[in-house]
């Protein structure tokens, strides 16, 4: 029962992190390696709004929130726009490059301390017993936000016309730009929606753990997740993420508590062995020799 | 008549065919010559280690610049060459003659490994899957380390001390990889690989074997880079785990991308320009007089201005350190007159 839980919990900050990678190699078919440090961002936005609102922890939320979009938006207009059209290494390049900056911006600004955001916003981390299991409130918080989040984007994908838009620049771009969508636009919103979920999940860490440098790691490892599901599909991302961590969990459980970090890079070999284009992507998508 | 005309197949084929060039390489070997015993020790670390990167730099070249697979687990192929050293040191105390081979054996493997998934994969699937054989080879080394005790790393003890002597070792062997890679790229084997670049089913028409080229590539790539790996563990006289992290593959990839792709002296430009930095930048904190404030801090600026010389080099000069070399080139032949450079 328990194992179950930590599963279902670990699942969610998964899926919640992978919806970047697959909002964006989707629609701009770019992977971002920079996603870790943008959560560890979105989660230093937290630090920061919830000292600068205390005492209204719900305003300290949403301006939080607000700036993680903002950030997103930001570095696409800053940096990845001028990417489109480049090769494949070379817009990968950049985020990792976006990535090592950010690292350095972030610790010279904030320093190396481990922080407590959820401390600052008043808030304690209660345990809430389950049938024979125990949950978190983070935990339970993740939970909820990653079924909001999922349920959110595909509400916005099929039933608004921006979705509709972000779908079929993702499809096709050239004909998606001559049916007059303003590519720039459409790209912009996904790397502002990616950081915003990504900043998200980067909160909830916080808020769980504590916040420090450690959170770029569980960002690449969530990666894994998002290409067994199919890098280009969200439905995917939810089931990989939860193949991934069921994996991880039962092998730490049963095996070795070390092997958590290797444990969903295994999986990812075995899946790109098998079916490089995931449980759940688009075959032709893929570039095959 | 004038120009230069080539009457004989030798001449098509020498890699120095002009009496400058011969003039400018001899000047480069008097100052690689003389360098050691004119520098002072900080200066001669430095030499060794861009001496060192470099040999890494050029199998990376090989691999991503001519061959064009994309591999992220450059590291993990470092620490493969340096785990075995190690291993090989402490528990059977094997001596300097037999770890190389060694090492580069491991790493011959390793690159058959990493070298499989790109017969079915490409582009950006390929670069995953280097990434997570990347950590999958430092969890090996690091669960080696915890198993065996030596939670902190691996010492070795090097045969080696002279800083002066490890420098004209590590200035063979860097002059005998550009040799080898400058060999191999005229060979048939480099002219398949930049074949399978431009296009692979063009190459394969032409009687290329694809999978040959693309394991080829990764092997002999992963070879020289473990071979780094071996003379890193023996310079640095220390095997541990952390020291292979992804921000390693990072600056390997970052040398051949600001140095320009698809040219061996771009990788060495790269190279130089890599190990210097972080030294540049601690010569201009303490010109600014800013080294005791931000002293604590000192590896995140690192860190950050690494990132911005890299989005730098990305977005305004793609072809990298050797787009600008050939501009500057071209510039002073063509003085006093104007052309746009042509296209390469």
């Amino acid at each position: 029962m328990q194992l179950a839980v930590n599963i279902l919990v670990l699942a969610s900050l998964y899926a919640l992190i992978c919806c970047g990678y697959v909002l964006i190699y989707r629609v701009s078919r770019v992977l971002s390696l920079a996603h870790g440090e943008l959560m560890m961002l979105g989660a230093y936005g937290l630090y920061a709004t919830a000292s600068l609102f205390s005492g209204q922890p719900l305003l300290g939320l949403a301006a939080a929130g607000v700036l993680a979009l903002a950030v997103g938006l930001a570095v696409y207009g800053a940096l990845m726009w001028r990417m489109t059209g480049e090769s494949v290494l070379a817009a990968v390049l950049a985020t990792i490059a976006l990535g090592i900056l950010l690292r350095g911006a972030m610790i010279l600004a904030f320093g190396t301390q481990t922080q407590y955001p959820l401390r600052e916003l008043g808030w304690s981390n209660a345990s809430i017993p389950v049938g024979a299991a125990r949950i978190s409130a983070v935990g339970v918080a993740l939970v909820l936000a990653t079924t909001l989040v999922y349920g959110g984007l595909f509400a916005f994908l099929h039933g608004t016309r921006w979705g509709v838009r972000m779908r079929a620049a993702g499809q096709h771009p050239l004909l998606a730009a001559q049916r007059g969508i303003a590519l720039h636009g459409i790209y912009a919103l996904a790397w502002g929606l990616a950081t915003f979920t990504g900043g998200m999940a980067g909160m909830l860490i916080a808020a769980d753990a504590g916040l420090e440098s450690t959170m770029v790691i569980i960002g690449l490892k969530a990666f894994p997740a998002a290409l067994v599901g199919g890098l280009d599909s969200l439905a995917g991302a939810l089931l990989g993420s939860l193949v991934v961590a069921a994996a991880e969990v039962s092998l730490i459980q049963y095996v070795d508590p070390l092997l958590s970090d290797v444990v969903p890079f295994v999986v990812l070999l075995g899946m790109l062995v098998v079916r490089p284009w995931g449980l759940l992507g688009t075959r032709e998508e893929l570039d095959r020799v | 008549m004038s120009g230069y005309y080539r009457t004989r197949y030798g001449e098509d084929s020498a890699l120095l065919d002009t009496r400058a060039q011969k003039a400018w390489l001899a000047v480069l070997v008097v100052i690689l010559a003389v360098y050691p015993f004119a520098a002072n020790v900080l200066w001669l670390d430095i030499a060794n280690q861009v001496l060192l990167a470099s040999i890494g730099a050029i199998a990376l070249m090989l691999l991503t610049g001519y061959a064009g697979q994309i591999s992220l687990g450059h590291a993990g192929l470092l620490a493969a060459g340096a785990f075995t050293t190690g291993i090989l040191f402490k528990e059977l105390d094997a001596p300097f003659w037999a770890t190389l081979p060694a090492s580069a054996a491991v790493g011959a493997a390793l690159g058959l490994v990493f070298g499989l998934p790109s017969l079915r994969l490409r582009g950006l699937y390929l670069a995953v899957s280097t990434l997570a054989l990347h950590f999958i080879v430092i969890f090996a080394g690091g669960e080696y380390e915890t198993r065996r005790g030596y939670s902190t790393g691996i010492v070795i003890d090097s045969p080696l001390a002279d800083p002066r002597a490890w420098y004209f070792v590590l200035l063979a062997a860097s002059a005998a990889t550009l040799l080898f890679a400058l060999n191999l790229l005229r060979a048939r084997t480099g002219r398949a690989w930049r074949a399978i670049h431009a296009r692979e089913t063009v190459a394969e028409a032409l009687g290329i074997s694809v999978q040959r080229a693309k394991l080829s590539a990764f092997v002999i790539s992963s070879t020289l880079t473990a071979v780094a790996g071996c003379l890193f563990a023996y310079y640095r006289g220390f095997v541990s785990a952390e020291a292979f992290s992804l921000y390693l593959t990072i600056q390997y990839v970052a040398m051949i991308i600001i140095g320009g792709m698809g040219s061996l002296l771009g990788a060495v430009l790269g190279t130089v320009f890599v190990v210097l930095f972080p030294y540049a930048i601690d010569a201009a904190m303490a010109g600014l007089g800013l080294t005791e404030r931000l002293s604590s801090v000192v590896f995140a600026l690192n860190y950050a201005a690494f990132g911005l010389a890299m989005i730098a080099f990305l977005v305004f000069e793609p072809q990298g350190l050797v787009g600008l070399w050939r501009r500057a080139r071209d510039w002073v032949l063509l003085w006093p007159f104007k052309q746009k450079p042509l296209a390469r």
